[in-house]
Formats: structure tokens, sequence, C-alpha cells
């Protein structure tokens, strides 16, 4: 996979996540994907970086159009420095949710994307990254 | 601070979602609404959301939070315009926004909001009606 551009962003106030959505509509638009599609990837990337924000104290939000294959593709990478997830398994369940929400954030984005890949430690931080191709 | 404007149409409270909302402003929107509701005896909420490109879970708990406490403050909601791409969304990441009443556009939700009104009202009216039925019933 090579990657073709790559933005680093901040995740630190509440106005950073409409930031992130804006530039992933930006750049999904120019790659060319569908409007279901940019829907897709702009509510995974405000849940993503919500999740940034509110679970692990803000963090960097990496959006880049990576290619492999002769396909294009946005992948997007949300890390922070925060409490960690104890439970990956867990945390990856409809409807589980320590932070009072609708527990839908992690396992409602996987289906929203092509690929998804969670890594955290607990009292290290978190690192979520996910990728749709065209 | 910046705020989503709502108006008053009637006994109806009415809200078009024009911008790309950062979370506060849907919490302030929550608020104000309610606020409004309670000011006014409002009993009818609709709420167009046509010129909105995403509902993430925050935005779609923020509708069915506004929706619940219209229901208790004895107001109907009726959410207009949604996309079909955010819908599409909407399904595929797990939010059904159970409870929320729906209508395709303004319209049809003015229609849909004045008949639930007539039916709330029906209901009472039949209510009333039948104590009034079972006191004279006990009188006799």
């Amino acid at each position: 996979m090579s990657v073709l551009k790559n933005d680093l962003m901040p995740v630190r106030t509440a106005n950073d996540i409409v930031v992130v959505r804006q530039h992933v509509r930006a750049l999904a638009i120019e790659l060319g994907f569908s409007l279901v599609d940019q829907t897709k990837m702009v509510t995974a990337a405000s849940e993503l970086a919500r999740n940034t924000l509110a679970h692990g104290g803000g963090g960097t939000a990496r959006i880049e159009v990576v290619a492999a294959n002769a396909r294009r593709g946005l992948k997007m990478t949300f890390e922070d420095r925060g409490k960690g997830i104890a439970d990956l398994e867990l945390a990856m369940r409809d409807g589980y949710s320590t932070g009072g929400g609708l527990g839908l954030g992690l396992s409602g984005t996987r289906r929203l994307m092509n690929e998804f890949e969670l890594q955290s430690k607990p009292g290290e931080g978190t690192r979520v990254s996910a990728t749709r191709w065209k | 601070m910046e705020r989503i404007p709502i108006l008053k149409m009637g006994e109806f409270l009415l809200v078009t979602i024009q911008v790309d909302m950062h979370d506060r402003l849907a919490m302030q929107l929550q608020d104000d609404l309610t606020d409004r509701i309670s000011a006014t005896g409002a009993r009818g909420v609709l709420i167009d959301i046509s010129a909105l490109e995403m509902v993430d879970s925050f935005i779609g708990r923020m509708i069915a939070n506004i929706a619940a406490m219209a229901r208790i403050l004895d107001a109907q909601t009726v959410v207009t315009g949604m996309q079909p791409a955010v819908a599409i969304t909407l399904v595929e990441l797990g939010l059904t926004l159970t409870g929320v009443r729906t209508a395709l556009n303004v319209e049809r939700g003015m229609t849909l909001l004045r008949s639930l009104l007539d039916e709330a009202d029906g209901v009472a009216h039949d209510a009333i009606a039948d104590r009034e039925d079972a006191d004279v019933g006990a009188e006799e």
C-alpha cells in the first residue's frame, strides 16, 4: 500500500471534529466516491474523532489517500495518549459504552468502512484506523 | 454564541438545521427547544434536516432526546427531509431513531404533526367522555 497524500490534524476541541469531517468529505469527493460512500466515511470520521476527544482526551487524526492493487482509498487513523481500552472485544460490541453514549461508535464505524483496526493498551492510549476503498 | 433559530408558527415550533453542527451547538439546540416548548406551550416540533449531510450517533441521540423530552412536555416531534445517503448510513451505523416520527418533506411533516395532534386530542376527549360516562353510571 502506497501513500499518495498524508494530512495530520489535531483533535482537541469539538470544532476539530467538524474540521476533520469536512476534510474527509473534500478528499472523498476528490477521489470520486459516491454520495453514499462519502456520507459513510464522513460519519465514520465523526464517530472516531469524537472517541478520540471524549475517551482519549484528544489526539490526532491522520487522513491519507492510499493506493494498492490499482485501487485508491481513504484511510483515517485516530490516535490518542489517553487511558486506553482494557477489553477490546467488549469495546467493539454494539451497545457497549463507558461514556454514556449509545455504544455504536466503534462497532458502527467498522460497518461503515472496508478495513478496521483497533489497537490499545490500558494507560498508553488508543489507535484506530479505518480504510474505505474506491 | 452561535445558535440554531427556532421559529414559532401557531402551536408548532420549526427548526431547520442548515449548518454542520458541532457537538455544543447540538446540545444547545436540545436545551433551547425544551425551553421553548415549555415557554410557548407548543404542541408540535418539526425539525428539518434536509440540509444535513451527515447524522452521526451524537446528532442521532440529540434528535431522539428532543423527541423524548418533547413527548414528556406534551408535544409531538417530526423529523423531515433526511437525505437518502444519510438514512442508509444511519441504519448501517445501527441507529434506528426509535420513537422519532419522520416525513419526507416539510409539507408532509406538517400534515403528520396535525394528524398526530388531532389523534392525541381525540384520545384525551374520549378519555374524558369515558370518565363522565363512568361517573353517570356510578350515580345510577
